[in-house]
């Protein structure tokens, strides 16, 4: 096959440019879940959507109402539980969203829809709908916007929530915003990855991005870079392994954060061996 | 903003601090702070120093009693960035891609619009609160890159750059070299010659009576509160440490006059107290000025 095939069919193209877009939406939020060490928040929340997303189709709401919803819910529930009991709070949000998960599973059953469940699952960016890749658009242009405007507060919250909270800024209200944006990212991403991956196009880039640069600007366009850098790659690569492309994308970024891992200059591990000396 | 000619002063009243677990926090606690003064706040840990300090911040409501900052609500403290706060050196994540700069810029956050796009006159301050703190040259480093008291230096240059008037402290002192520590006593006595309202949370005994105007002792609720002459004596420290002290006395029978002579040493592991035998605190001096205090026992 010639190296420029992917290139000849519009579904392709299209995956490719969707894949970019939601790898920059999820890159830009990953710099923060990573900072804030809200990865498991980002795994939760994903899997918790899928009720909501079952929900929305029942009563035909747009699915990112439902996904919201559900995914809001599962945060603030495992504050509420944690609250009022003595089990730790990773162990309470484990709980909860495979909970959560496990019944949208059986709505998902129970219910005759023309979404086959390995979509929601996997993703299937090769056969995105008009409606759907609307949907996925205004969901990511959305809650880019909202980062990009609101980024040096929620920078500050992750930070430092103490002193955001001394000069009057709403925590409360940004703790909400970034629930949102969450939910709001893993909506967009729902359609090319799937509720399985999402979680790692959510905290990778992020995580690349963290051992390259030490500044935060700087983190941003990093993580971005190598998150659209990955997501069109393994959009390329599954054409010719035949292989579920949102699959692809995760394992390429898999292999950059390997490559930081190892050879990055400053926080790598040759780098800090030499220091080390 | 903050206003330079309104009077400044931190009133708790009767507060009262319950947890949701039904601890109670604080009990009954009373006291006051006006222009001017650098108090320590002295206490084991878990005695109630650090909800002390949400309660004056506004994150925790009490159940009882009420805490007003120059004369109005908390809440409106808060408005008028008029209130900073010195974190501890392990509340701070030193992995987070912040230069020294960025950081010292977050205390001007309050002041700007929702954008927080720095003008002239944020840039300015910032590069003020630097230089006074002496971490000009570090503006560019990340903040991992930076010694123990480099890091607190420059957590106080936020506070600076914050503009606040009334500034709490915890643990100023933890894991800072003896240079850091001078500087930081001698920008504190700077301060309150403005008329700043300085709180410093500390179980570092020995240095309170060098810089420390007044003292609130606290276990549980306020023991003794007060200027540091009166307050911080024996009987006072035992209260509110109980036998968490270590206690040595001191008779230095070998100098003429001795029985005079003799001395009390506090110590929680921390930097030991040393009490006269009139039960004054004696200076016990940072770095070279411990000279004087050999002096001050033959007196």
């Amino acid at each position: 096959m010639h190296w420029l095939e992917p290139f000849r069919y519009s579904f392709m193209v299209d995956a490719m440019l969707i894949g970019a877009l939601v790898g920059t939406v999820c890159a830009v939020l990953s710099c923060y879940l990573v900072l804030k060490g809200w990865s498991l928040m980002g795994d939760a929340i994903s899997h918790a959507v899928l009720p909501g997303v079952v929900g929305a189709y029942l009563l035909g709401l747009p699915l990112a109402v439902g996904a919201f919803v559900t995914g809001l819910f599962c945060a603030t529930a495992t504050g509420w539980v944690k609250a009022n009991t003595r089990i730790k709070e990773d162990t309470v949000m484990g709980i909860i969203f495979t909970g959560l998960f496990a019944l949208g599973l059986v709505m998902f059953t129970k219910v005759q829809t023309d979404v086959h469940l390995n979509h929601i699952l996997f993703g299937n960016i090769l056969g995105i709908e008009r409606s759907s890749k609307i949907q996925t658009l205004v969901a990511a242009v959305l809650t880019l916007g909202v980062v990009l405007t609101l980024r040096k507060d929620l920078l500050l919250y992750c930070f430092d929530p103490t002193h955001a909270r001394t000069i009057g800024l709403n925590t409360q209200a940004l703790y909400y915003v970034l629930l949102a944006l969450l939910a709001g990212t893993i909506v967009a991403a729902l359609q090319a990855v799937g509720i399985l991956l999402v979680v790692a196009m959510l905290i990778t880039p992020g995580c690349i991005a963290h051992l390259l640069t030490d500044r935060f600007d700087r983190m941003l366009v990093v993580a971005a870079l190598s998150s659209v850098v990955s997501c069109v790659t393994g959009v390329y690569i599954s054409f010719f392994l035949n292989a579920a492309p949102g699959a692809c994308m995760v394992l390429v970024q898999a292999l950059i954060f390997a490559l930081a891992f190892v050879f990055a200059p400053r926080h790598g591990l040759l780098a800090s061996r030499r220091v080390k000396g | 903003m903050s206003d330079a000619s309104t009077p400044l002063s931190i009133e708790v009243t009767d507060v009262t601090v319950a947890y949701t677990n039904g601890n109670v926090a604080l009990r009954d606690t009373t006291f006051s702070l006006h222009s001017g003064t650098v108090c320590a706040l002295v206490g084991v840990n878990g005695s109630g120093k650090s909800t002390l300090f949400k309660v004056i911040m506004g994150f925790l409501k009490p159940a009882k009693g009420t805490v007003r900052i120059g004369g109005r609500p908390v809440k409106e403290a808060q408005k008028r960035n008029l209130v900073a706060y010195v974190p501890q050196s392990e509340e701070v994540d030193w992995t987070f891609p912040v230069s020294v700069w960025d950081v010292v810029m977050m205390g001007r956050y309050g002041s700007m619009n929702f954008l927080r796009i720095p003008r002239e006159e944020d840039r300015r301050i910032v590069r003020e609160s630097l230089e006074r703190v002496g971490m000009s040259e570090y503006k560019d480093r990340q903040i991992g890159e930076l010694s123990g008291g480099q890091k607190k230096r420059v957590f106080l240059a936020r506070a600076l750059a914050q503009r606040g008037r009334i500034m709490l402290l915890d643990e100023p002192f933890t894991g800072v070299d003896v240079k850091t520590e001078t500087a930081i006593i001698d920008l504190l006595e700077e301060l309150r010659e403005d008329g700043h309202i300085i709180l410093v949370s500390t179980h570092n005994l020995g240095s309170v009576p060098e810089f420390c105007d007044r003292v609130v002792l606290v276990n549980r609720t306020v023991l003794a509160s007060g200027p540091t002459a009166q307050i911080f004596t024996e009987e006072n420290l035992a209260k509110a440490f109980g036998g968490v002290l270590r206690h040595f006395k001191f008779d230095h029978t070998d100098l003429p006059g001795s029985a005079r002579n003799e001395v009390l040493l506090l110590s929680d592991d921390e930097r030991p107290l040393l009490l006269g035998q009139d039960g004054a605190p004696k200076r016990s001096g940072v770095g070279t000025k411990t000279g004087p205090l050999v002096e001050d026992s033959r007196k």
